[in-house]
């Protein structure tokens, strides 16, 4: 069961984003941003748990579940350590993420040459 | 005599014969339609060099030897070369000019640059400043990706109305000396902006700009566009020419029997899925010196008019959310009896 | 005058739209909406089996990330994920795979400009602003968060 709402959420979400880019002039980049503050928006408004909870990867996955990610490292870090947190809490929750993609990403400039488009 | 026509014509007194034409191209473009007319096919996308960038000047030097070969002349017999590309600063004809050690102007009129060249080679030529002239320019599908898009890796979706960037040079060399083909009258083109943003429908950005060349053309010359075999336009791909035939009807004038278009020749979209078309300095360049002018030396075609064009734009341009104003440069070409 | 050219250039972009053919939507969206529904279902396949392995909830997802974000980079390099974005288009932007891509893209390309002026500033050209306004918007919201917690 979890396949399948994982499967039709993310599917749906991607869907959506279709009409974005062929309906709009915005850039792939500036549907990421979108995507991502809007994941962070979603958890802040606590309206991503209960659908994460009822989508599994079918939220996660999407780039909202890093917003959601992101907004969630900062509320707990602010409930450990108060303000400070607001500086600490993004990044760390979202290290795994970032740095994987960072370090693959430069692992591959070594390996891979560019090639050409057929 | 030469003479002035109208605002932005030029009808030159002798014939400037253009001596030969050279084009090299790469893998897909020899897969293409037009595989059989290339003097050269480079199949290695990096053409033995290291990057995109050098890959293109390789191109552009291949195409101006083989240029110089056919035309029967050295390096040094010519007085110029008019050159460009769409890199920034033109760097790919640089390099490639540093090693021809040949005097050069070097231009930039984005796709229309074989345009720009050939009319500037053909009055260096008719006003008997230099014997030889060479107009040249280049495009290289990756180099440009790279320059005004993505990186080639990155994964996108490219609209109907896109255009593919030719990987390939083109290099014609002009003078007085007797052949089957001579430039006889350019009309200079204005720059033309119809306020479209779009950089993914180049076609409809540059469409207009080759309607205001046309008319003026033949409202300079006094001529009815039958009076033409052909009329080609650089690479307005399958949206740009649908705009240029609406907004030449708006004016009187009615193309569709003689219009030809370089980008929509030089690929078969249904099996290449190019979308709208080719593109690029490199576009009208090879299918110029491959296509067009063996049929004007053989006399199929007698009188061609050349309108190559370009969309006038910068990284930092469209990042600003400046328009992307258009350009077309228009050549008359005609086919000539060798034989007094 | 100014507002004249105003009008014109609205015109000739709505006649432009009108003649230039677009992809069908429709196509695109069940293209998209199958290829981006694999990806998470994988995601999800990640995600059962690292928690079937005893991993928690957080350190699956984790996990989850780190395969599919290793597994776009490699697609990256061979050259078929670029395929893969072609017909899937928004299947293959919107999950993580689709940031990873935009972070491998530019550094296989810019390799040829250097290690720092290259692969270094390059990296972050499309993922950068992912990275930064994600910062700053949870930012935004926590200090929100942090002010609404003093009230109470």
């Amino acid at each position: 069961m979890d396949y399948i709402n994982a499967f039709w959420v993310g599917g749906l979400i991607c869907a959506i984003v279709q009409i974005l880019l062929d309906r709009t002039k915005l850039m792939p980049g500036r549907i990421m941003v979108l995507l991502v503050c809007t994941g962070a928006v979603l958890s802040a408004f606590r309206i991503y748990d209960p659908f994460a909870e009822y989508a599994g990867a079918g939220a996660t996955v999407p780039l909202i579940g890093f917003g959601h990610l992101l907004y969630q490292g900062v509320k707990d870090a602010v409930d450990e350590c108060g303000v400070l947190g607001l500086f600490m809490g993004g990044l760390r929750a979202s290290a795994t993420g970032i740095s994987a993609a960072l370090i693959f990403g430069y692992l591959a400039s070594l390996v891979f040459k560019p090639k050409m488009k057929e | 005599m030469n003479e002035r026509m109208g605002h932005q014509s030029i009808r030159f007194g002798e014939p400037v014969y253009i001596r030969s034409g050279a084009s090299v191209a790469g893998k897909k473009e020899g897969e293409g339609p037009l595989g059989p007319c290339f003097d050269e096919i480079e199949k290695d996308p990096l053409a033995g060099e290291k990057t995109w960038e050098q890959a293109e000047s390789a191109l552009q030097h291949r195409a101006a030897l083989r240029a110089l070969d056919k035309a029967g002349i050295r390096n040094t017999d010519l007085r110029m070369i008019f050159a460009g590309d769409l890199l920034a600063q033109c760097t790919a004809s640089c390099y490639n000019l540093a090693q021809l050690d040949v005097p050069v102007y070097g231009l930039f009129g984005a796709c229309s640059t074989m345009g720009e060249a050939l009319s500037l080679a053909s009055m260096a030529v008719a006003g008997d400043f230099a014997e030889y002239a060479m107009a040249l320019t280049s495009s290289h599908f990756a180099s440009a990706e790279k320059e005004f898009r993505f990186p080639l890796a990155y994964g996108s979706q490219r609209p109907l109305s896109a255009t593919w960037t030719v990987t390939g040079s083109g290099a014609c060399v002009l003078s007085k000396e007797k052949s089957g083909a001579a430039v006889t009258g350019i009309t200079t083109g204005k720059i033309v902006d119809y306020g479209l943003k779009d950089s993914m429908n180049m076609g409809a950005c540059m469409a207009p700009a080759a309607c205001d060349t046309i008319c003026t053309h033949l409202q300079d010359f006094g001529r009815q566009p039958e009076e033409y075999s052909k009329i080609i336009t650089g690479d307005l791909g399958s949206v740009g020419q649908q705009i240029l035939f609406d907004l030449l009807e708006k004016q009187g004038y009615d193309i569709k029997r003689q219009h030809l278009d370089c980008g929509m020749l030089i690929f078969d979209d249904a099996v290449q899925d190019t979308h709208a078309g080719g593109s690029g300095c490199g576009c009208s360049a090879v299918v110029f010196a491959s296509y067009i002018l063996p049929r004007i030396i053989s006399g199929e075609w007698k009188r061609v008019l050349f309108v190559p064009t370009g969309a006038l734009m910068s990284k930092v341009s469209f990042a600003e959310g400046q328009t992307v104003p258009g350009i077309a440069q228009a050549v008359v070409v005609e086919h000539m009896e060798e034989k007094d | 005058m100014e507002n004249q050219k105003n009008v014109q250039a609205r015109e000739y972009e709505r006649y432009v739209k009108k003649v230039t053919p677009t992809h069908s939507l429709p196509v695109n969206m069940a293209r998209a909406f199958l290829v981006g529904g694999l990806i998470c279902v994988l995601g999800q396949y990640i995600l059962n089996t690292a928690q079937a392995m005893g991993a928690d909830k957080e350190e699956a997802g984790c996990w989850c990330s780190l395969i599919l974000i290793f597994l776009s980079v490699l697609l990256t390099g061979l050259n078929i994920y670029p395929k893969l974005a072609k017909f899937g288009g928004a299947g293959t932007l919107v999950p993580i795979t689709g940031f990873a891509n935009s972070v491998a893209a530019p550094a296989i390309e810019y390799q040829k400009e250097g290690q720092v002026f290259g692969i270094g500033c390059k990296i972050f050209t499309i993922a950068g602003p992912v990275i930064l306004y994600g910062v700053v918007s949870s930012w935004a919201l926590g200090l929100i968060y942090c002010v609404m917690r003093l009230w109470r």
